[in-house]
């Protein structure tokens, strides 16, 4: 701690107090439905309803179960494909459109870009019809290009890579244009892990948006194979007649890839918040 | 090395033109200075031979090909950035090999010329470290080592000192110059420093408002400016210079005379007792002094017209004090009052 929080004598001052009994609270109200889950997940059926934070006979029986149920490891190999192609996808797409719109003087530049940021405007729920009907007249249905293509590229990432390049000094685009890079290569080799931090934000928030993403996936897939983890936990709760201990299980595992990428990737998370304006 | 030609180059940005059709012929491995103020246009005359600007009419040639429509990758050159464009994610031998990375060179090759490169810049025990662990001339001489490895047929310089202290561009001047000796590669320096320009040029060229003034050696440019301009660019402090009209075979100073007379501070001195002597004379009330040890600069008000003297002697002069500074016959510069160019030495 600081000394500029503690006054000259050494006791805590009152408004810091408050300010930790808040974010303790909130901490508890934050980890709560994690711990419950996880404890639920340790728990046998009988035992769901007993609200003990710690199980009295805790088992791993619920994770052998769903384990071995090949379907779910379908559907978490099939969230993990689509969430890592669709991050590569947007990292790749949105950095080397906002590097062009950044970097690149041409007639419509500007045009081209109000029209990539006005369809942030749009809600995702009036793009699901064009979407469900393009899908549907491309043979697209019920597949896994079906469930990725809308988000293979966004508005966001382009302007978040656009923004970060803007700040990349022209100079080093130039002094390898003398070197003899060719511009993909300038992209790729100079322009590119300058702008990592950005980079980082979007690789992240593009992977849990997919890890989680729902709506859509339930809609464009029919056949229980193609679904991913959250569409297929869904539909597990409605086939076991509400199994908790089970579904239980199921979040607890999908949410250990998002858990994994939080604790590996925080100085990342916390700065991407902070570079995109966003609240997480 | 190779030798480069402007022919009437010519570059507009919409309907201004910055540069306004100019002509310049580089001889192999000179090293050729561009000076002027802010706007010029001597960047943008670096960056189209570079190739970073679109060249909108005229020739530009080097080593006698037209290279108008040729990408900079396809010219040979190197050029060094003012604000060194050297990359943070890379260790300083990475960087500078980075020019080498279009090269078909094999990597014994390339580590060869990375090394020697590192020996002449005295990076040797820095190669393995981050721009961000260096100072701003390690930084700048590992721009300079990025452009070396390449063995260009010219190397270019756009402002590349201005980033330093005084004390670190003084030095960076020298370490480029003998590079510039040992290499003997064609030179073109951009700087708005005239310092920088009269100790490192071959040549100097001075522009303004997209044309060339004056080209020549710096004791040419020094000795007979072609304008006002020049003259008061080139010498530091700038020429003195008053109004006034010739008076049988000398000047004397005249409100709305017919020509300008020019006197460089360091020729026009102030002493304890005048001699007399001088092919010019004036008196006025010291306004300001500037002691830089060897000699002490002295401003002075003469008739509302502010003018710089140089005292050589043990003597600071009181602000305030009548002073009477006097130059050699010969140390005049005469201009057109009405055209401002030269008209010759008095």
């Amino acid at each position: 701690m600081s000394e500029a929080t503690r006054l000259s004598h050494g006791r805590i001052r009152p408004g810091l107090i408050v300010t930790w009994t808040v974010l303790f609270i909130g901490g508890l109200i934050m980890i709560s439905p994690l711990a419950f889950m996880f404890s639920t997940s340790l728990k046998t059926a009988d035992q769901i309803y007993d609200l003990r934070l710690i199980p009295a006979a805790p088992t791993l029986a619920n994770y052998i179960s769903v384990l071995a149920d090949g379907r779910f490891m379908r559907w978490f190999f099939n969230s993990t494909l689509i969430a890592v192609l669709v991050t590569v996808s947007n990292c790749f797409f949105d950095s080397l459109v906002g590097y062009t719109l950044a970097k690149f003087e041409f007639r419509g530049r500007y045009f081209i870009f109000i029209a990539i940021l006005s369809t942030l405007m749009i809600p995702t729920e009036m793009l699901v019809i064009p979407w469900y009907l393009m899908s549907s007249q491309l043979g697209w249905l019920d597949s896994y290009w079906g469930i990725m293509f809308p988000g293979m590229m966004t508005a966001f990432g382009t302007f978040l890579m656009k923004q970060f390049f803007e700040t990349v000094p022209n100079d080093f685009i130039e002094a390898a244009r003398v070197d003899g890079l060719n511009e993909f290569q300038i992209w790729w080799k100079v322009a590119l892990p300058l702008v990592t931090p950005a980079l980082s934000a979007l690789a992240i928030f593009t992977f849990l948006g997919n890890w989680t993403a729902f709506f859509w996936p339930l809609i464009v897939t029919t056949s229980k194979e193609l679904y991913t983890l959250p569409v297929g936990l869904s539909s597990f709760a409605v086939e076991q007649s509400i199994q908790w201990e089970m579904i239980m299980t199921g979040a607890a595992i999908a949410t250990l890839p998002t858990l994994l990428v939080f604790l590996v990737l925080q100085r990342y998370i916390v700065r991407g918040v902070m570079l995109a304006g966003l609240k997480g | 090395m190779a030798t480069i030609e402007l022919e009437k180059l010519v570059k507009r940005y919409g309907k201004v033109e910055a540069v306004k059709g100019i002509d310049l012929q580089i001889a192999d491995g000179e090293f050729v200075v561009f000076v002027g103020p802010s706007g010029c246009g001597k960047s943008t005359t670096l960056r189209m031979i570079a190739g970073l600007e679109e060249i909108s009419g005229g020739t530009l040639k080097i080593g006698s090909e037209v290279v108008n429509e040729r990408e900079p990758k396809q010219r040979n050159i190197a050029m060094v950035f003012q604000n060194y464009a050297i990359y943070p994610h890379m260790t300083v031998r990475q960087n500078i090999g980075f020019g080498l990375y279009t090269a078909k060179l094999d990597k014994a090759e390339k580590d060869k010329r990375i090394e020697a490169a590192g020996k002449i810049l005295g990076l040797e025990a820095l190669l393995d470290r981050r721009p961000a662990a260096l100072s701003g001339g390690q930084r700048q001489r590992v721009a300079i080592g990025r452009a070396m490895v390449r063995d260009p047929s010219a190397f270019l310089f756009d402002e590349p000192l201005s980033n330093l202290d005084a004390q670190l561009r003084a030095q960076m001047r020298i370490e480029i110059k003998r590079l510039h000796q040992r290499l003997k590669t064609t030179t073109v320096y951009v700087t708005h420093d005239q310092i920088e320009a009269m100790t490192m040029a071959d040549r100097i060229v001075v522009m303004k408002d997209g044309v060339i003034l004056q080209v020549g050696t710096p004791s040419e440019l020094y000795d007979a400016p072609v304008d006002v301009f020049t003259a008061r660019f080139i010498g530091s402090p700038s020429m003195n210079l008053v109004r006034g009209r010739r008076k049988g075979s000398g000047v004397e100073m005249a409100p709305g005379g017919d020509i300008l007379i020019g006197v460089r501070p360091h020729d026009l001195i102030a002493h304890a007792a005048v001699s007399g002597r001088g092919g010019f004379t004036v008196t006025g009330t010291v306004s300001a002094v500037e002691p830089l040890g060897p000699e002490t600069l002295v401003h002075l008000d003469v008739a509302d017209t502010p003018i710089i003297a140089t005292v050589r002697e043990k003597f600071v002069p009181a602000v305030g004090a009548e002073l009477t500074c006097e130059a050699a016959p010969g140390d005049l510069y005469l201009f057109d009052a009405s055209t401002e160019r030269f008209l010759g030495r008095s």
